[in-house]
């Protein structure tokens, strides 16, 4: 049985799609951009970054988790969710360590190219400047905690073959961090270290032996901007 | 570096062959008594805690090992909450409740007298290994503060004597029982069961907390009814749930019933977090039956046969006491098959204790917690009467509120109705506390206004009350004619009062603010981190370094976090926004006037670290030092 069709508007205009789609998705595909960080296509979404807030008849809704539903009325943008939004990223990079000129993930880094697009030059609040752990012990891969802004990808996506995670919180609010089963990470393979690597959105996790690959200038959001129409050359 | 818990010393002294040699069997046994099912690792890890005191890190990696789940899925849960602990916490563990109330009957001096007798700094362990000192968020007894929780057993009413005789006696080999000197408490806390000092200070009794209560006679009523009936009674009665959130109990009951599912269950929330709170620990103490019975009539109601009653870590003093009240339940087969005859009609209680964490307060989180996992509020929708524990329907009731509907079911919705206003109906529990004569548990009817309480209570010459706990609403006199209701103010129970000689922004609104620091989840970026700014932007204040523009950015940073997830991000910034909306002058006067960002320069701070290296005493900047 399919599910019932949904009619709702996206900034005004209609829109129909299976009832339980969520709003981030029919934008994605209808070409709408509402910025994220820590969603991912095909995967059950968490709502973490709260960068997709959007307007959901009058109320702030995170668009990753808010099934579109009949008669909504979603809004993308305003005055107000743009500067929450620009608020969201500041506050990360004043929770962590983000120094672009030196960190490998320069150029295909979800945050920095958001913080381009939010035109971000000084964070309205004050570095934190928090002690944050490199772990470098696992073979395949570098933890870089100075980078993390807890999106939870890695916890959602990076699985061994019994469905076991490799990655996981540890303790909660601003003391939370990514912690790696050190067990298990031994027996990881090139395959998931590589994978962990992509789906991280920062330079949290990087892999060991192949820095800097693609160079600097020939980089992801050094091509296209985030957020602009697919095909765009920025350059 | 293979350590999951670099941190812990416990992990040198735990070899991994004495665990194997003398504690797989005790472990083993732990797993199997939940059935080796990982989403009972709550249970597991508060039993392996009582066996060893704390939980050693070889145990983490064999209770993996063992349910075939990788060890950080387990620290993961473990590291969430907060009376779980991965060192040794001294053979008596001491949480010292670090609330506002507390502070404000004598905390400060009770914590000096317990480092100095134990001999170690707060965070940490004695020397010996005897006693181990660490601050907690409320434990639910702020009609008796200054109060610490000892291994689990309750003591209240702490003063710098008693802390001496408390640490002589433990020191000397007394047990802790031994120790309460001061005697049991009144009512159910006296029983053997119980043996707590805890007082239950019940003051004004209405329907719920009234004497002559029969168990069984809901049960036996709503037997002879059709369960669409109940649920067209207690719509009837127009109750909304008692925990704050206020949502309508009829409602949540019908679309759980329409759900269609093979397994539905009821939770009972009794996880009352919120400073201030403490009406569930009475009823718990004294009216559990009435609970459970609750329970049962919401199970027939809605389909569901597994109850479970989720009840905060801080209360585990009452475990016994509930098992006992379960077990007799069942033998009047008031819970169990075919209750009160009827056949078909199955429903049983678990209880299921958290390990400390106010978020689990919220429904989802609760559920989370209670599957054995980290208690992160869920994405809704799916809501728990759709998709809860264990993705099946479940209805989460505040204890308050399942105790409600057995008065309701006994004396019909229209007398509930003719109780409190017209959109408020019935009767609401509160806790008060704070500078007042008589702080305890009143139950009123809903529209009682603010000054109404405040005269109940014997409180005069007041600067302001907390109504609703941090997340609810500072106000002051001039709104003291306010009503209690869930159209004025709403409130899951607690009320503060604070009296003219306290300082809000430091005594109050400060501790408010560590409290939402140190209970949030960090799963939203919000609420992860705005508390912290709007902390550092208060202590500006606080320090006199403040200008007119920080209260515009404490505003205006408050407003970010409307795209938390849950309830607690979402009022996170309360005690900031309602304090500068009600109290603006106090803010005024800590802050420089006239300039546009503070020019201040502490020398002395600023080369501290530098004369600390060298060895050299800056004594010639003495007088220049806080000078612009």
């Amino acid at each position: 049985m399919n599910p019932p069709i949904v009619k709702f508007t996206i900034d005004g205009k209609e829109y129909l799609a299976a009832a339980g789609t969520y709003i981030i998705d029919v934008a994605r595909e209808s070409g709408i951009f509402i910025p994220t960080l820590c969603n991912i296509p095909g995967v059950k979404p968490r709502g973490a970054c709260r960068m997709c807030t959007v307007s959901v008849n009058g109320r702030f809704m995170a668009a990753c988790t808010t099934p579109a539903s009949d008669g909504m009325e979603v809004r993308t943008s305003s005055p107000e969710l743009e500067d929450l939004r620009r608020a969201i990223l500041e506050v990360m990079f004043v929770e962590g360590n983000h120094l672009c000129p030196v960190c490998e993930k320069s150029g295909n880094c979800d945050l920095q190219a958001l913080a381009y697009r939010y035109q971000i030059m000084v964070p309205r609040f004050p570095f934190q400047f928090p002690h944050r752990t490199i772990d470098a012990a696992n073979p395949r891969l570098v933890k870089d905690h100075n980078r993390c802004i807890l999106c939870k990808r890695c916890i959602r996506t990076v699985k061994d073959a019994k469905g076991r995670s490799f990655f996981a919180f540890r303790r909660r609010g601003h003391k939370i961090e990514i912690s790696i089963d050190h067990e298990m990470a031994d027996l990881m393979t090139d395959e998931i270290a590589g994978q962990a690597a992509d789906i991280c959105p920062t330079g949290a996790l990087l892999r060991k032996e192949g820095g800097y690959r693609i160079p600097i200038a020939e980089r992801k959001y050094e091509k296209v901007a985030i957020g602009a129409p697919d095909g765009t050359d920025t350059r | 570096m293979k350590s999951t818990f670099p941190e812990s010393p416990g992990d040198l002294e735990f070899g991994e062959i004495a665990f194997q040699d003398t504690m797989i069997k005790s472990v083993s046994g732990i797993i199997e008594r939940y059935g080796r099912d990982p989403s009972r690792l709550m249970d597991i890890l508060i039993d392996t805690q009582a066996e060893f005191g704390y939980i050693p890190r070889p145990v983490v990696s064999f209770i993996a090992r063992d349910l075939t789940i990788s060890a950080v899925d387990i620290e993961q849960t473990l590291s969430f909450y907060h009376f779980f602990a991965t060192r040794p916490s001294g053979r008596y563990t001491v949480y010292l409740n670090d609330s506002v109330i507390a502070n404000m009957m004598g905390r400060e001096e009770v914590a000096r007298t317990f480092e100095r007798e134990a001999g170690c700094r707060f965070g940490d362990v004695s020397a010996d290994g005897l006693i181990g000192l660490f601050s907690t968020s409320c434990i639910g007894m702020s009609d008796q503060e200054p109060a610490a929780l000892i291994n689990g057993r309750v003591f209240t009413q702490l003063t710098p004597f008693r802390v001496k005789e408390i640490v002589r006696d433990l020191k000397s080999g007394k047990r802790l029982d031994e120790a309460m000197v001061e005697g049991l408490g009144d009512g159910a806390n006296a029983l053997p069961e119980i043996r707590s000092m805890v007082r239950n200070n019940i003051r004004k009794k209405g329907p719920i907390l009234a004497d002559g209560y029969r168990p069984g006679d809901a049960l036996k009523k709503v037997v002879k009814m059709r369960p669409e009936e109940v649920i067209a009674e207690v719509k009837l009665s127009n109750i909304r749930g008692r925990g704050g959130a206020g949502f309508p109990t009829g409602m949540k009951w019908e679309i759980c019933r329409n759900a269609r599912s093979e397994q539905k269950y009821i939770f009972c929330n009794a996880d009352e977090g919120e400073p201030g709170t403490f009406k569930d620990r009475v009823i718990l103490t004294e009216y559990p039956k009435m609970l459970m019975e609750g329970m049962a009539v919401a199970g027939y109601a809605v389909g569901a046969t597994q109850g479970i009653l989720y009840v905060r870590y801080e209360y585990m003093y009452l475990r016994e006491h509930l098992e006992k009240v379960i077990e007799g339940g069942r033998k009047k087969n008031y819970l169990g098959t075919n209750i009160c005859g009827k056949e078909g009609f199955e429903f049983d209680i678990r209880i299921q204790f958290g390990a400390g964490a106010y978020v689990c307060g919220e429904e989802s989180a609760l559920i989370e917690s209670a599957e054995g996992k980290r208690g992160e509020p869920r994405d809704r929708p799916p809501f728990p009467v759709e998709s809860g524990y264990h993705g099946r329907p479940t209805i989460v009731n505040n204890v308050e509120t399942l105790c409600s509907i057995v008065k309701i079911v006994n004396n019909g919705a229209t007398w509930y109705r003719s109780m409190g206003t017209k959109e408020s109906s019935g009767t609401k529990v509160l806790s008060i506390s704070g500078d007042c004569k008589y702080p305890g548990v009143y139950e009123i009817e809903w529209g009682f206004s603010v000054n109404d309480v405040l005269e109940m209570v014997g409180a005069a010459d007041v600067q302001a009350v907390q109504v609703g706990g941090p997340s609810g609403t500072l106000i002051g006199p001039n709104e003291f004619g306010r009503t209690l209701s869930y159209t004025d103010l709403s409130t899951g129970g607690s009320i503060i009062v604070f009296g003219r000689e306290r300082d809000l922004l430091k005594d109050v609104v400060l501790n408010f603010l560590d409290f939402f620091i140190a209970e949030s989840c960090g799963s939203c970026s919000t609420c992860r981190n705005v508390p912290v700014l709007l902390r550092q932007k208060l202590l500006k204040v606080l320090d006199a370094r403040g200008v007119p523009r920080d209260i515009d950015e404490m505003l205006d940073w408050s407003k970010v976090l409307k795209a938390s997830r849950c309830g607690l991000g979402l009022t996170a910034a309360n005690p900031v926004v309602s304090s500068i909306r009600n109290f603006r002058p106090l803010y005024d006067r800590k802050i420089q006037h006239g300039k546009d960002y503070d020019s201040s320069f502490d020398m002395l701070a600023a080369v501290r670290a530098s004369c600390d290296a060298v060895g050299r005493v800056p004594t010639l900047m003495a007088d220049g030092g806080g000078a612009a």
